[in-house]
């Protein structure tokens, strides 16, 4: 919980800093936050409205409307893996378990679902940089395909130890990391925790992550306890994920309209 | 006594005290300064290649076409019209060099030519990337990995099979071609591949070409394949000319070591061989001699068709046996069909040998003799 507050802090921080100044001391090049100034104060209101009118609603996106229990047991989302291969720290996740298989209590999992999918719409409602992480290579290409239908961006390959640690100097100075990472599954090709996990925690990106019954779900901001094996629970969380970050945008864009139309006196809303 | 020692004292103290104001900020200065040398040096050198800006490419290019103009002007040629092959020959007339190496005498091209493709910042003014693989660090390879994964669920699908119908196979188009080396495929992607990460490649590629009915994924096959020429494209045949009477022949010339020949090859004859005015029988007692001359007409069973002129000079007899063989067969060429010349390709009648006399070397006794080795 605390982390969740935290993550929220540091996001609003992060959203609301402008492009940092740079300034030469001695031949080295340093970069600081600026602090933020106002273009135009009625512009500032306007952008202030938008931004804050989805935190009045706690289902503001309306996302618990987009799927049931019924479609995530029809989906093979509560099989876990067999009993040998249980995390400690996933016990109070668990249902129970039937002949040596456990399987995970789908009512949780509706509620961290919920708050999962909750949490990415705000996300991509305010325009952030969403990262789509998965080292199963069955499932790499339609992670990669939904990442693309929504706009947003992925990573199914082997990941490199620098990406997120050392990214100025992997991508180029100046670069903009992911503002939330979503990982379809926790864990990489020798069965264990995605090193993404503890760098993005490293870094205070916040993450969501499907976490089975062998995974770690302590360094995860939203866990959402389900099945990564079966393609029908792959699909599906595809699947929802990539119609809460639409319809975020499109909502973000129709709000844009909406008070365009309402104030036209204020100039082009530029998108934070 | 106190006093003067005091005042002394007082103004050491106060000399010592700006003294130290001025060393400290001398030594901060020089602290600064040695600083900053050493975090310079590491700098360089990991700094990697120099990055041209697009700015600067842009300035050379409005250079290079200004230069050009300039270079028209000087040959006395329409600016308007100025080809780079224009400009290769204005060059190389004004600046003659006699380096061997075509790479080392002065050019004038384009910019886009000369400095390596560099990628430009890959994201917008909101900071976000254009590319969807931007994360992965290899965004072009793994693009190309995520259309070549589309291309092999495309017909391994069980719901293609209608669509796998209308499609046949047919890769004739692949016949005369090569995959990409690793260095071509990094020109193209314009990003450094690993040698594991082309091998996957390859491998995939290979697999997709495998897969039934995969001729409507020709074009990206195609996309990552090198053209090879074909020999016989290259070949020059020599000119079928018929003289007074309406006979047939043709000339050609051949060399081996030092010797050089020409040779005439007339039709309707009964395969007489004159050499330099004489006779082959008495020119080449040696039988290996004549089996080489007579190995082209052996081969495409032509024996007593045609009549042999030819002219001869320098070399050994093995040599000059050698040079009329190869005159010979590139005269034939002008009275057989495409498939009998491919087999004397492939025969090795069409290839003038490349070995000539190895020259000696100082210190050795031959060119690869060595001196006598002793021990003491």
């Amino acid at each position: 919980m605390a982390t969740r507050a935290l993550a929220k802090g540091f996001l609003g921080l992060r959203l609301s800093r402008v492009v940092p100044i740079r300034f030469f001391c001695g031949g080295h090049q340093y970069a600081t936050a600026a602090p933020v100034h106002s273009a135009q104060p009625e512009n500032d209101i306007v952008t202030e409205k938008i931004l804050n009118e989805p935190l009045e609603n706690p289902d503001f996106f309306r996302v618990s409307e987009l799927f049931s229990l019924k479609d995530l047991f029809d989906a093979r989302v509560h099989l876990g893996h067999k009993k040998g291969c249980r995390h400690r720290l996933m016990e109070p996740y668990l249902y129970g378990c039937r002949l040596d298989q456990d399987i995970i209590d789908l009512d949780q999992t509706v509620e961290h679902l919920q708050q999962a999918l909750n949490f990415t719409a705000h996300i991509a409602y305010r325009g952030g940089i969403i990262l789509f992480v998965s080292r199963r290579r069955q499932f790499s290409h339609l992670v990669e395909c939904t990442a693309k239908d929504c706009g947003e961006y992925a990573h199914a390959r082997y990941w490199q130890g620098g990406l997120l640690t050392n990214a100025p100097v992997q991508y180029g100075p100046g670069v903009r990391l992911p503002d939330l990472i979503i990982f379809l599954s926790t864990l990489n090709n020798v069965f264990q925790q995605h090193v993404g996990i503890r760098d993005a925690a490293k870094l205070n990106i916040p993450t969501v992550g499907v976490v089975d019954s062998n995974c770690n779900p302590s360094l995860v901001t939203y866990p959402v306890p389900g099945n990564d094996d079966t393609p029908a629970a792959m699909e599906l969380y595809c699947r929802l994920f990539k119609m809460t970050i639409n319809r975020a945008k499109d909502k973000r864009r129709r709000m844009e309209r909406i008070y365009s139309l309402l104030a036209p006196s204020t100039k082009h809303i530029m998108a934070i | 006594t106190a006093l003067p020692c005091n005042s002394y004292e007082c103004s050491l103290s106060k000399c010592i005290k700006n003294n130290s104001i001025a060393l400290s900020a001398v030594s901060a200065s020089l602290r600064d300064i040695c600083v900053s040398c050493a975090l310079h040096r590491k700098n360089l050198a990991a700094a990697g290649p120099e990055k041209f800006t697009v700015e600067f490419i842009q300035k050379q290019a409005e250079e290079f076409n200004i230069g050009k103009r300039h270079l028209a002007n000087m040959m006395g040629e329409d600016p308007e019209s100025f080809t780079q092959e224009d400009i290769d020959r204005s060059i190389a007339y004004l600046f003659p060099s006699g380096l061997f190496d075509k790479k080392a005498r002065p050019l004038m091209k384009h910019p886009e030519e000369i400095f390596p493709k560099q990628r430009a910042i890959q994201w917008g003014a909101d900071r976000r990337p254009f590319h969807f693989l931007f994360y992965t660090g290899k965004q072009m390879y793994y693009s190309v990995m995520h259309c070549q994964k589309m291309s092999h669920q495309k017909h391994t699908s069980p719901f293609q099979y209608s669509l796998r119908m209308l499609t046949r196979v047919s890769i004739s188009s692949l016949g005369t071609s090569r995959w990409f080396t690793k260095e071509e495929l990094e020109a193209l992607l314009v990003e450094t591949i690993s040698t594991h990460d082309y091998n996957h490649f390859i491998q995939l590629m290979e697999r997709l070409l495998s897969l039934p009915y995969c001729a409507t994924e020709v074009e990206f096959v195609l996309r990552y394949r090198r053209q090879l020429e074909a020999p016989s494209a290259k070949r020059i045949v020599p000119l079928l000319q018929r003289d007074e009477w309406g006979v047939a022949f043709s000339t050609s010339d051949g060399c081996r070591k030092t010797s050089n020949c020409s040779v005439v090859l007339r039709e309707c004859g009964s395969g007489c061989i004159t050499i330099n005015g004489q006779n082959y029988l008495h020119y080449f007692p040696t039988l290996q001699d004549r089996e080489q001359l007579m190995f082209p007409f052996q081969f495409t069973g032509m024996l007593g068709r045609f009549d042999l002129e030819c002219t001869v000079s320098g070399g050994g007899r093995s040599s000059q046996a050698g040079a009329l063989r190869l005159a010979t067969s590139r005269a034939l060429l002008s009275f057989l069909s495409e498939r009998e010349a491919e087999n004397m390709r492939q025969a090795g009648l069409l290839t003038p040998d490349p070995r000539v006399r190895e020259r000696k070397k100082p210190g050795q006794e031959g060119a690869r003799r060595k001196f006598t080795w002793n021990k003491r």
